[in-house]
């Protein structure tokens, strides 16, 4: 496959480029973080989206989904992340939508997936337990009751929690905390009896949350797929989470990057613009240089979601480690670059290198997924 | 309800055709293709020697032709021989000029097939990298009749005249002359750092027709043969302890007028032009050797309890070299196709000098890193002939050679990123 977008994807970019850039731009994000807004998204705009089809966009056909492939979804990603757009597209499609596409049944999947590209199921993943992720160490356990089950636990950086309608919560049926085997998936509605949905105010002001849950009835129909068999679901999910991620990282530190380049023509000292300045000048040509890199690990990695290689894990490392890497740089230069405005709050660049940091964190930041990819790599 | 309305650019509907039937023409594609693979499979299993399918020990390895060339095994001229008379040391060159003529696709699949059996690289040269794309885009007929057959059957050996004393980064300063004298101009001046100069048959060269303009201006690309009268070559010794390059002296050596390329005065465009292919050639040292690090290391240091290798700085090195490694040559084969596609990446050979060279002399340093004392011999046959040692002091020159790296981020600050003087 030609490593490039096609024109069709390109028309794609254009059009998430014009939707998200006039709808749910930096100063959308500004309002709803100003007015202590509790979901963390504008209804209309959602509504705008899944009149889009976007939600669809890689979900199958047979599940109601558009089949376009996640190459597409990567590509509007992108975009959010260059508008910083608040929207559930990243917790509720990107991770939500393909926790359950590969966790679920065939039936379950082609009976829930549906109302998730309507847009009328909005689902978060919950997760992560400590501090940092660690999937294999999840422990909340999960005990068969008579023809259902019984959950106990917490999860924290329910990503989307506030406007979720289910939760797809991972736990822990069998087995001792570092294995694999043992873990199961629930489909949790959120207005469940027992369950508690704390919101949670995190860096980039986004929408998150803490699960608390004791003795949480549900029924056999709420485990998808198997009991104890999470695993490898969960890790291909995670993968195209990761890769999905990365996509708006790219998005978000271009944008950066191109913010900071055009200060560098403008910022006058010393009588000369200090974009004239060599110092300044091969900072940012470096800079260049690895974004160029980044843009094409992810296009790799995007595809091979959609081919199915076999290889997608050490993909998906690769360039969830590269865009940590190039994301951290990248804000980290912009704020020096601007100088002292770049502290501001009134200045928009501090709001990319908040979410940059809470996504870089998510599902495995550089140091995890470096990590995973020498393991991966056999060394 | 999702009737493709994702791809309406805000809101503004706007018709597109699907096209993710194959149409017959690509089926016939795909297919003439395969027969192609399947040939070019047969012949190398036939033609090129077990010799040939070893990997090259270090630079001094290569095989670069010439008309007394520096052979260290004899296959190496007869591979070379059998390759070029497919056509195949410069598969994507016209036929008529000692190519095959190939498109993309097959050039891919012949370099695929060829890596499949660890086949050599049966020539490599300055004439195929640099002067061979030059005269195709500047040459006239009679100079690609002449000089490109040659070049491709590894017979001429060429050199590159270019930097001067007191002309290295700031190149367009070169102060070599060449006076007009009817029939052919009469070269004095001096060259450093010619490569090769010792080896080569002939010269691509740089010369001052004229000082009266900008430095850009009254520059001109001429050749000649090394041969000539008044050309003499000192070596000069690098730190690896090899003599690739030169001093080159012209002390008034006749070059014929029908050998300056393009127009009198002119030459500095098609010097840049030859410069981009120099640095795409240069950069492709960045692309990951065939021998994992971690496998070499793992020889060394072995696994912890946890089955890791059990140096975990060393380990994390690695791993980030080999990641950027990983994104250097996906972003080559997306340059690669996009300028198929019709798009493509301003100063990308810029990009490709930067980051492929520094990326090559990480690999270099993990080499010694991972080697420790055995990468530390200089000579004798425990040490291999001191090749992971030399070969890591060479790499130092690759982000100088061809233009610095602060030459490259310079381009691409300027160019790409447009910022001011
Ligand atoms: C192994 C090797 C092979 C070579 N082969 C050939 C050959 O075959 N033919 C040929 O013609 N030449 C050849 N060269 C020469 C090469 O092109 C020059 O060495 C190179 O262009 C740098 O010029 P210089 O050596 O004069 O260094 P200088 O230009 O003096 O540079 C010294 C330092 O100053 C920096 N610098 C210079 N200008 C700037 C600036 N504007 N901004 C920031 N930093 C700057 C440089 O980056 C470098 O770090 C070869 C060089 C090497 C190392």
């Amino acid at each position: 496959m030609a490593l490039v977008l096609t024109e069709e994807q390109q028309m794609l970019r254009e059009s998430a480029r014009g939707l998200l850039a006039s709808r749910a731009g930096v100063s959308h994000l500004r309002a709803l973080r100003d007015a202590a807004d509790s979901l963390g998204f504008e209804p209309a705009v959602w509504d705008d989206i899944v009149a889009m089809g976007w939600p669809g966009i890689a979900i199958a056909e047979d599940c109601g989904g558009l089949g376009y492939g996640h190459v597409g979804l990567g590509v509007v990603l992108e975009e959010a992340g260059r508008h910083l757009s608040p929207t559930p597209l990243q917790s509720a499609v990107l991770i939500g939508a393909s926790a359950l596409d590969r966790l679920a049944t065939t039936a379950q999947r082609q009976a829930l997936l549906p109302a998730v590209v309507a847009g009328e199921r909005r689902l978060a993943l919950a997760l992560q337990e400590g501090a940092h992720h660690a999937p294999e160490n999840t422990a909340s356990p999960a005990r068969r009751e008579g023809r259902g089950w019984r959950l106990s636990g917490s999860k924290r950086l329910v990503l989307g929690a506030p406007g979720a309608t289910d939760f797809l919560v991972i736990a822990r049926s069998d087995g001792q905390p570092g294995d694999r085997s043992g873990l199961s998936a629930f489909l949790v509605p959120a207005d469940a009896p027992g369950l508690q949905v704390e919101p949670r105010s995190l860096v980039d002001s986004g929408p998150a949350g803490a699960l608390r849950y004791a003795d949480l009835q549900l029924g056999d129909e709420a485990l998808l797929g198997s009991p104890g068999g999470a695993w490898q679901g969960l890790e291909t999910a995670l993968d195209i989470a990761n890769i999905g991620l990365a996509a708006e990282l790219l998005g978000l530190s271009t944008e950066a990057f191109e913010r900071t380049v055009a200060y560098l023509r403008e910022r006058k000292q010393f009588g000369r613009p200090i974009g004239s300045f060599q110092g300044l000048q091969h900072r940012a040509a470096e800079l260049y240089a690895e974004l160029e890199l980044a843009r094409s690990l992810v296009l790799k990695a995007l595809q091979a979601i959609d081919a199915g290689d076999p290889q997608l894990s050490l993909l998906a490392s690769s360039c969830k480690a590269k865009l940590c890497e190039v994301a951290q740089r990248a804000t980290n230069e912009a704020i020096q670059m601007h100088g002292g405005i770049g502290m501001t709050d009134e200045f928009d660049i501090g709001f990319f290198i908040k979410r940059a940091r809470l996504v870089q964190h998510c599902f495995g930041d550089y140091n995890y997924h470096l990590d995973r990819y020498a393991r991966l790599s056999g060394f | 309800m999702h009737n493709r309305a994702f791809l309406s650019v805000s809101k503004t509907y706007c018709m597109f055709k699907s096209g993710v039937t194959r149409t017959e023409k690509q089926e016939k594609k795909v297919a003439d293709l395969d027969a192609f693979r399947a040939e070019v499979r047969e012949w190398l299993e036939a033609n090129c020697p077990a010799s040939m399918r070893e990997p090259v020990r270090g630079f001094e390895d290569i095989y670069m032709g010439g008309r007394k060339p520096e052979v260290r095994h004899p296959d190496q001229p007869l591979w070379c021989q059998r390759m070029a008379q497919r056509g195949w040391t410069v598969p994507h060159w016209p036929a008529e000029y000692g190519g095959a003529g190939l498109d993309r696709d097959r050039v891919k699949v012949l370099r695929q097939e060829m890596d499949r059996i660890n086949a050599r690289s049966p020539l490599e040269s300055f004439g195929i990298s640099m002067l061979g794309p030059a005269l195709l885009e500047f040459g006239s007929e009679a100079q690609k009749r002449e000089h490109l057959p040659p070049i491709a059957r590894g017979e001429i050996r060429w050199c590159q005249g270019y930097s001067e004393p007191n002309a290295g980064s700031d190149l367009a300063s070169l102060q070599t002359r060449a006076e007009d004298c009817g029939d052919h101009y009469r070269i004095n001046g001096q060259k450093i750092w010619t490569s090769y100069a010792d080896k080569a048959d002939w010269i691509f060269c740089l010369v001052r027709t004229d000082s009266s303009g900008s430095k850009h201006e009254g520059i001109s690309f001429i050749l000649f043969d090394m041969a000539s009268e008044g050309v003499s070559t000192r070596p000069i010794r690098l730190i690896s302890g090899a003599s690739p390059f030169c001093e080159t002296f012209f002390d008034n050596v006749r070059a014929w007028k029908k050998d300056l390329v393009g127009e009198p005065g002119k030459g500095w465009s098609i010097a840049k032009y030859l410069l981009t292919h120099e640095r795409e050639m240069i950069s492709a040292f960045g692309t990951a050797p065939r021998q994992s690090l971690g496998d070499a290391a793992l020889a060394h240091f072995g696994r912890d309890a946890q089955g890791r290798l059990a140096s975990p700085v060393l380990r994390t090195e690695i791993a980030r070299y080999q990641l950027d490694s990983l994104a250097f040559s996906a972003t080559m084969e997306r340059v690669g196709d996009e300028v198929k596609a019709g798009q493509g990446l301003g100063a990308a050979s810029s990009i490709f000098k930067y980051y492929g060279t520094e990326l090559n002399k990480r690999r270099h340093e993990l080499n010694l890193a991972v080697d420790g004392e055995s990468a530390l011999g200089w000579s004798g046959e425990i040490y291999d002939g001191g090749v992971v040692c030399r070969d890591w002091l060479r790499s130092k020159g690759n982000s100088i050679e061809g233009g610095t790296s602060e030459i490259q981020l310079n381009i691409i600050a300027k160019r790409v990123l447009g910022l001011p003087d």
